[in-house]
């Protein structure tokens, strides 16, 4: 295949959460190929991680953690693993998918290159600003509806892509303990922008974003108790999604979400959702708190960077979350530890 | 006005959902024949044609519709002097049809759209669909990846916070269209072979705080909670501008819906649109709406409403207030748009002694969104 000016620009993080890569890189091979490969081994994971041949792959485990770290308290255990990966990337894309998650078939049944369409999503425009009701305008065979305002149609950069999941869909605990068959089937052909100051949940299982741009912002900050491995044990991406988003919102810059799909399931555990109940039912609650939180989340003139934004953020949270629970305290401590992280190792 | 009498209809085995709660509204200059092809799923509802034109013409009405026809004549005897408020000579007039519905809900579509396929070849029942639409939630308080959540075969991801997941009213459905797009001239002039071929099989809601340009041609709402604010403008014979007559609604209803803390979805049902109107005519309409447009935008993104705008006739009648002081002086055209905004909630609450619109609908203090 010939190198792109993309593949030069592009990193992929694996967040290595089971030893066993074989078969998710395999599948993934025709994709991934062109690319360099950034995989980040769970530091709680014992086993040696088993690679296939021929990827131009660099693999970080915990020692190179604590020596980057050198004795910052940020936790990079579990899903958190990643962040480790866009700290240590030079590269302006990174694309990052969980491990149990293949490609997946469009409606034609053709499969679907989830990372040639996350960096289409990151390289062309996003419109915040008011919504296309045919979606994506840039899009073959779409276009801006009438009525759509001419001034608005250059768009603006997008920093986040948000793709979706077939099979088993990314719900709560509580969701999966009342409906444990339910498998997401609907291929929904669309990308679209999500509208200046609308909030979403940013699922961390198939992402792709500008590193150069949002890197800092997103921020392995809020980590429940007893969080866990499984993905409805865990908040850090919905925390750091929000900020992403408002960080986004406020630099005037766009978030997509909707195509690529991936294929979820190897792996997962549909199953046993009510042994999580019990760790994630925290995290539902927190939510509580977590969005009137951002959605008053307001930032100065003088935050021009993402790292500005998230130290604001990290103040923020500090005056008006701390006070409720702990985990927010940390946040806001690891968010700054991040951001001075960042500083030294990440640009 | 011309009424017909219904006759039973065996073909149509399925329930007619809301069949006496709904009307079908229908602007029509030349003919109803595309009514043949939505048979099997507009027969057993009352449909409310309004003619555009010469009103000495006959519109045919295939055989078997229960309906009532308007023509201007009509609209002159029954509106008096308010008449004025309805436009002539252009596809806005159908919100009279609006205003002397006496039904709960409101579904209208244009004279060139015919049921379009889904992708398995199945015709799709756009009116069932938009009847799901507008009897189930919406969540535009925080945006859910996995489309509507309602939906069968979907739920809120993992994140969506619990509080939210009751979600709110639906005031608006807004359905899409395949083949011909609803594209501005310049669009069309540039693109003039485009169809749209794309089935995004999803509903969604528009979140608070977002502007979308709303198309007449495939559109239901609940008139009860936002009726009033469905006026399709001075639009047409006399006017500056035309095809901006549904732009205009959409943008007034979406501001009143965000203030009153009611939800608007887009997305399903598609319709399949067949006529491509001419480019050049478009754009002679079109042509001042594309200056103003930059203007409107910022007017209604930026537009208050008081607290003590409870009601969706006080909120639209506080709209006019602030179109006039704000867009008076782009063009003394809203200074008319204005007044004739005035005349038609005027006429609404003539037409529409007993309801109070909007009094069934949460109300929540305007621009703050709700996180619990």
């Amino acid at each position: 295949m010939s190198l792109k000016l993309e593949d030069n620009e592009v990193d992929i993080v694996v967040a290595a959460l089971r030893p066993n890569l074989n078969t998710f890189l395999e599948e993934w091979r025709s994709f991934f190929s062109n690319f360099h490969l950034i995989i980040v081994k769970d530091p709680n994971l014992e086993e040696d991680l088993q690679i296939p041949p021929g990827f131009d792959h660099q693999v970080y485990t915990k020692s190179d953690m604590d020596r980057v770290l050198n004795g910052a308290s940020i936790n990079f255990s579990g899903h958190s693993c990643r962040y480790f990966g866009y700290l240590i990337s030079r590269k302006k894309y990174i694309i990052s998918i969980d491990d149990d998650c293949l490609p997946a078939r469009d409606n034609s049944g053709v499969i679907v290159d989830a990372v040639a369409q996350h960096i289409s999503n990151l390289q062309t425009p996003a419109t915040p600003f008011f919504f296309n009701t045919l979606y994506d305008p840039y899009r073959q065979g779409a276009d801006f509806v009438r009525g759509y305002p001419f001034s608005l149609r250059d768009g603006v950069e997008c920093l986040l892509s948000c793709g979706l999941w077939l099979n088993i869909a990314d719900y709560d605990a509580p969701t999966q303990i009342v409906k444990p068959h339910e498998r997401n089937t609907r291929y929904v052909d669309a990308v679209m922008t999500v509208p200046l100051r609308a909030m979403m949940p940013l699922s961390g299982i198939n992402i792709g974003f500008n590193r150069e741009v949002l890197g800092p912002a997103l921020v392995p900050g809020l980590r429940l108790d007893g969080e866990g491995k499984r993905r409805w044990e865990t908040i850090e991406d919905i925390w750091s999604g929000m900020c992403a988003k408002v960080i986004c919102d406020h630099l005037g810059c766009g978030v997509k979400s909707g195509l690529p799909y991936v294929w979820r399931g190897v792996g997962s555990d549909a199953d046993n959702a009510m042994d999580s109940l019990k760790k994630e039912w925290e995290g539902v609650k927190l939510m509580e708190e977590v969005v009137p939180f951002f959605q008053s989340v307001k930032f100065p003139k003088t935050a021009v960077t993402a790292a500005d934004c998230v130290i604001e953020i990290s103040r923020m949270a500090r005056e008006n979350l701390a006070s409720l629970n702990p985990v927010y305290a940390q946040a806001a401590d690891t968010m700054e530890a991040w951001v001075d992280l960042w500083k030294v190792a990440g640009s | 006005m011309v009424s017909g009498s219904s006759l039973t209809s065996t073909s149509t085995p399925s329930i007619s959902l809301l069949k006496d709660e709904l009307d079908i509204v229908i602007p029509t200059i030349r003919n109803l024949d595309f009514l043949e092809m939505w048979r099997p799923f507009f027969q057993p509802y009352h449909l409310i044609i309004v003619q555009d034109g010469d009103p000495s013409k006959t519109i045919r009405v295939p055989d078997g519709f229960d309906y009532k026809l308007y023509n201007r004549n009509d609209i002159n005897r029954i509106l008096g002097p308010k008449a004025a408020c309805i436009s002539f000579k252009d596809s806005a007039c159908r919100c009279f049809g609006y205003l002397i519905s006496k039904k709960k809900y409101i579904f209208t579509i244009d004279d060139d759209c015919f049921v379009a396929k889904d992708p398995s070849g199945k015709e799709i029942n756009a009116l069932e669909q938009h009847i799901k639409n507008l009897l189930s939630p919406s969540t535009p308080f925080f945006f859910n990846t996995l489309y509507d959540p309602y939906r069968e075969g979907a739920d809120f991801v993992r994140g969506y916070p619990f509080s939210l997941r009751e979600g709110v009213q639906t005031a608006v459905s807004h359905g899409l269209w395949l083949n011909i797009p609803d594209y501005d001239a310049p669009t069309q002039l540039v693109k003039p072979l485009e169809r749209n071929k794309r089935y995004v099989d999803a509903v969604l809601t528009v979140p608070m705080g977002t502007l979308f340009p709303m198309c007449g041609m495939n559109l239901a709402f609940n008139r009860e909670l936002i009726g009033p604010a469905m006026y399709f403008g001075l639009m047409g014979d006399g006017q500056p501008i035309g095809r901006y007559d549904d732009m205009w609604a959409g943008w007034c209803m979406k501001v009143i819906c965000d203030h009153l803390g009611l939800g608007v979805k887009t997305g399903l049902p598609y319709i399949w649109h067949s006529k491509a109107s001419n480019p050049f005519v478009n754009l002679k309409k079109e042509y001042k709406g594309i200056y103003w447009q930059e203007e409107l935008i910022p007017f209604f993104q930026t537009a208050v409403l008081p607290k003590e705008c409870t009601t969706v006739q006080t909120c639209y009648l506080e709209l006019s207030k602030l179109v006039k002081a704000k867009l008076g002086k782009v063009d003394d055209y809203f200074n008319k748009l204005a007044d004739a905004m005035v005349t038609w909630i005027e006429a609404w609450d003539e037409l529409n002694p007993s309801e109070n619109p909007g009094s069934s609908a949460a109300v929540k203090p305007n621009g703050a969104a709700k996180g619990k």
